[in-house]
């Protein structure tokens, strides 16, 4: 019973920080409706900034003062980057912002590696707090304990500045309706800066109070987004108790998990999201979000057509010079071409389902890895053919989509891409930890393609066949009946239901479509690097594709395809400088400034813009 | 017009990067790809290594009277990404041969490529076994002492005390998974009667090490197994030296007498803790390994890590193989390795196995005691990997015929 307790109050302690960190998150998304990837960078900043004030200041007070002062500094850092970075782009396509914050998170990654050194450091002791006190005979941390207890002071702090102040009163109607507050004379710009400095502040504390357990290193922004965006989406995004809830049955969770399931500790916190997502669509204290309350923001979008004589005609130019191009170039620039065909396919089949379907997935990377896996434990363990594990990635990629749609196609907005990134992580544990089947993270190697195809020229060709060929199929889709009705189901469920179409079906077959293309995409580039590995099915993945599709444009026919050759190129480029990282940061951010509807989208109206310009004058 | 875009962007990075390709060809060019950016805190001394050893190469005259140089290049720790590196650094830019990588996964997808492929590859960094075991090929050749040696070692040492009952945590992954399969199974070889207690599994660089110590303390081991490292390291030694797990229990640590790990942890070093690790700072005036020190300390002006040992041997193995070979091309560069001997490194005679093309680095074995409020190794020895190797019969029968 003792060491339950003892087990308990561990669980507590964790959730403390957990809870500061995921509470600013859920502050931003529930008034800026900004899915902030980059808060873990707060938190990082948090800790580092936090070690470097504590050896500047000494003894008690100055502990306590360096953990105050580091949420200043860090919330300054947010409202800047709100300012510089976010206050551009609100009026862009919803979730666009994303694409920002991505850069934010390698600008800071750079910067810090530039300021502090690449070496971990370990957080200081907090003063008089060393050692442990006994509670029924169990060694419990001091500095635990007075966690615990200070937990409950920010709840309470937050709540009160919640529910019973003017700023209070105004973010909680900036959740409920932004335009509306706007409406009312409230300057939301001042209130949207706010709420990101607070939010921000709140990772920065929460990167500081962890100090005396842990320190500060360069992966830690990464380590924690996954588990806040878990406690955040549990607890119901832009609910506070909720986060709080969630918090402590995480940590708590965790560590029995620890103890009895030592193995589960990858999985347990996705595998308990996705039970509470399926039994409770918006998390445990979450609203329902209705549809359209947040609207697409911005200029209506003009229906998609295909393209006329003159757009077919130079995509049909443009094919032919892919099909002459070894004759004029060298081998790695085939190679190269064959990443971005693969990545393209991989973008377009996101594209598809985002696009056109209106649905964001963030764990699209499962049907890309798990094709690609498909193929490779065919190869591996049973010595099959290449030609024939080809085709069964394509076919194992879209069946396991028809099973994971199945159970995310009933959710919507942030909920249902939250689930999908449960289900990936799912496939990715398994992908890592089931060691007899795949290997783990030692991969699958040794996948090479049949000798007809092992020159790399055979191999473009290959390429070029099956990934423009399932590029060019997603296209004829999107104009088909079947493309329409999806296009009917995103812009206007209810009409679109009225006029017989079945929409969550239409969504979840065209879900399972997406996974087969992106299965296809996985089972050609599996074959190009001759091994597979768990990366492929990391949250990083499914990340860059969600990238280039915003950074192309969503609106767009073309945006995942153009996305995905920009950022294979610009990458490809950068990654031979130092600084890259800072680099391509700085790039995604000032793309996304400079192009809010995405590069096509932006080309697109600015076109459109010059021609009725034209127009006019010849009038 | 998608394909329009793309082709322009396309034949506009052709045209940015085609120059490169057309300098000098009057150097000798290694590929190194690494993880410099995902992995700073290992791939910066690594680097330096490699560059100490290039600078006193080139100041010698070079190898085959050119000068070596390495071109560097970051994957950012994925696979794929270095596999495409490593197809460009031998098509295009002229290299002769890759090295590279400390992520066993990255090494493992560059090592199966340079078989596809027909080039030579050196994991300088990569722990796995399996690199040249269950996966090995003849164009892959492995510098440092592999997980299942080191692992080893530690069990020689747990054999010798009484403890009967282990606990073991390691990072959850193929590595975390593999040390502790190869403690146990040289364990119980050497002491059949040993139990394991518990088994605890943190996420890599995610540890919750409250709950770990008190699920360890639980099991009431005699003797605990650590292969957790970097931060996790930091976390556990903190919560488990806090609520005294460590008390009273022999601990085994791989790697954790590295400075890469044990240097972060200041006065909180763990003493009493038997490790591998890399005892810099108190080699003898006069040894080969002082004199290493003595000259990383004046080229860069920093201690060095394990990374850098491994580094500067990296250039050495490599400037000694392309002499050996009198030639570049990979049949004659893989041939000068199998059984290359470098007579003066360092740790003595560099000899690389033709059985397995793994090479005879040992590692460094000592107790973690504290000085002046740091953790250093002390009673430390160097081992060589010879004793601790499976037989020939084992490994030839691991290896994939050739």
């Amino acid at each position: 019973m003792a060491f339950f307790f003892a087990q308990f109050l561990t669980g507590l302690a964790n959730a403390s920080s957990l809870f500061l960190v995921a509470s600013g998150l859920s502050l931003i998304f529930g008034v800026t409706r900004i899915v902030n990837f980059a808060h873990g960078s707060f938190y990082m900043l948090g800790a580092f900034v936090g070690i470097t004030l504590m050896n500047v200041l000494p003894g008690t007070v100055g502990f306590w003062g360096a953990i105050l002062l580091t949420g200043l500094a860090v919330g300054a850092i947010g409202a800047f980057v709100e300012m510089v970075v976010l206050r551009p782009i609100y009026r862009a396509p919803e979730l666009f912002q994303l694409v920002a914050t991505f850069g934010v998170i390698l600008v800071i990654q750079d910067l810090a590696l530039m300021i502090w050194g690449a070496q971990d450091r370990m957080g200081p002791r907090a003063p008089g707090l060393r050692g442990v006190w006994r509670i029924f005979g169990e060694p419990v941390p001091k500095y635990d304990l007075v966690m615990i207890a200070i937990t409950p002071f920010i709840l309470f702090a937050l709540w009160y500045l919640i529910t019973k102040t003017r700023v209070g009163v105004l973010v909680r109607a900036a959740t409920q309706d932004r335009e509306m507050v706007g409406a009312l004379g409230v300057n939301q710009a001042w209130l949207f800066t706010g709420v990101f400095a607070l939010g921000s502040a709140l990772a920065g504390w929460g990167g500081a109070l962890q100090l005396p357990k842990g320190g500060a290193d360069l992966l830690m922004d990464f380590n924690i987004i996954g588990s806040v965006f878990v406690v955040v989406v549990i607890g119901g995004m832009g609910s506070l108790p909720g986060a709080f809830i969630a918090a402590v049955l995480i940590s708590v969770l965790n560590v029995f998990g620890v103890t009895y399931l030592p193995q589960s500790t990858l999985v347990l916190m996705f595998v308990v999201m996705a039970v509470v997502l399926i039994i409770r669509p918006y998390g445990l204290l979450g609203r329902e979000e209705v549809a359209g309350e947040h609207g697409q923001v911005g200029a209506p979008e003009t229906p998609i057509r295909p393209y006329g004589r003159l757009g077919q005609t130079l995509v049909g130019v443009l094919l032919l010079a892919l099909v002459a191009l070894p004759l004029v170039v060298d081998q790695f620039m085939l190679i190269l071409l064959i990443d971005m065909v693969v990545f393209a396919l991989f973008a377009a089949s996101l594209h598809f389902i985002l696009g056109t379907g209106g649905l964001v997935s963030f764990g699209h990377a499962a049907f890309f890895g798990g094709g690609a896996y498909a193929a490779a434990l065919l190869v591996y363990h049973l010595n099959t053919p290449m030609e024939i594990a080809f085709l069964f990635a394509p076919f194992a990629a879209g069946l396991l989509a028809l099973g994971i749609g199945w159970f995310c196609i009933r959710l919507s907005g942030v909920y249902f891409a939250m689930l999908t990134l449960a289900f990936s992580q799912l496939v990715w544990s398994m992908a890592y930890q089931w060691r007899g089947l795949t290997r783990g993270d030692d991969g699958l190697v040794n996948i090479w393609p049949s000798s007809w195809l092992s020159d790399t020229i055979p191999f473009y060709y290959f390429t070029l066949a099956f990934g423009i060929g399932g590029i060019l199929v997603l296209r004829h889709i999107i104009h088909a009946p079947f493309g329409y009705a999806l296009r009917a189901g995103r812009d206007s469920p209810r009409q679109a239901e009225a006029m017989g179409i079945h929409v969550k079906r239409i969504q979840h077959t065209a879900f399972g479509l997406a996974g087969l293309m992106a299965g296809l995409a996985g089972g050609i580039f599996v074959f190009s690097k001759g091994s597979v590995f768990p990366t492929e099915l990391e949250i990083g993945a499914s990340f860059d594709a969600l990238i280039v599709v915003f950074l192309g444009g969503v609106k767009t026919l073309a945006g995942g395809v153009v996305g995905a050759g920009f950022l294979t190129v610009i990458e490809d480029w950068l990654t031979r400088l130092e600084y890259w990282r800072l680099l391509l940061g700085l790039v995604i951010i000032a793309v996304v400034i400079i192009a809010p509807e995405g590069i096509v989208g932006t080309l697109r109206s600015r076109w459109a813009k010059l021609r009725g310009h034209n127009e006019e004058v010849v009038k | 017009m998608t394909f329009t875009r793309r082709t322009l962007l396309a034949a506009a990075a052709a045209l940015t990067m085609a120059p490169v390709a057309a300098l000098a060809q009057d150097t000798i060019k290694i590929g190194e790809i690494n993880h410099y950016k995902r992995m700073a805190a290992f791939a910066e001394p690594y680097k330096k290594g490699i560059e100490l050893a290039l600078t006193e190469i080139n100041d010698a005259g070079g190898v085959l009277g050119k000068p070596l140089e390495f071109i560097f290049r970051d994957d950012q720790g994925d696979p794929a990404e270095a596999v495409k590196i490593a197809e460009e650094l031998m098509t295009r830019d002229g290299a002769v041969m890759l090295t590279g990588s400390i992520l066993s996964h990255v090494g493992l997808a560059l090592s199966s490529f340079a078989a596809e492929k027909g080039y030579l590859y050196l994991a300088s960094e990569p722990l796995a076994d399996s690199l040249v075991w269950s996966s090995g090929n003849p164009n892959t050749f492995r510098l440092r002492a592999s997980t299942w040696i080191q692992a080893a070692m530690l069990a020689e040492e747990a054999a010798k005390t009484d403890a009967i009952k282990y606990a073991t945590i390691a990072p959850n992954y193929a590595y975390g998974q593999d040390a502790v399969a190869a403690f146990k199974e040289n364990l119980k070889r050497l002491k059949p009667e040993v139990e394991f207690v518990a088994e605890q599994w943190p996420a890599l660089f995610n540890i919750d090490a409250g709950a770990e110590v008190q699920a360890i303390e639980r099991s009431k081991p005699d003797a605990i197994y650590n292969v957790t490292f970097g931060t996790d390291l930091a976390k556990l030694v903190r919560e488990g030296g806090d609520r005294g797990l460590f008390e009273g229990r022999s601990v085994y640590g791989l790697l954790s007498g590295e400075p890469e790990y044990l240097e972060p942890l200041g006065d909180e070093a763990p003493e009493g803790w038997f490790v591998t690790g890399y005892p810099w700072y108190s080699f003898d005036e006069g040894t080969p390994e002082k004199a290493f020190v003595d000259d990383y300390i004046a080229a860069t002006g920093e201690t060095p890590k394990i990374g850098s040992l491994v580094g500067y041997l990296t250039g050495v193995s490599i400037a000694a193989a392309i002499e050996k070979a009198g030639a570049t091309d990979t049949a004659s560069l893989i041939a000068a390795f199998e059984g290359l001997e470098i007579s003066d490194t360092p740790i003595g005679t560099l000899m690389y196995r033709k059985i397995d093309n793994q090479s005879n680095m040992g590692a460094y074995v000592g107790t973690i005691a504290l000085e002046d409020g740091k953790g250093v190794m002390v009673d430390w020895t160097y081992k060589s990997p010879d004793g601790y190797m499976p037989s020939d019969e084992e490994v030839s029968a691991m290896r994939p015929a050739e």
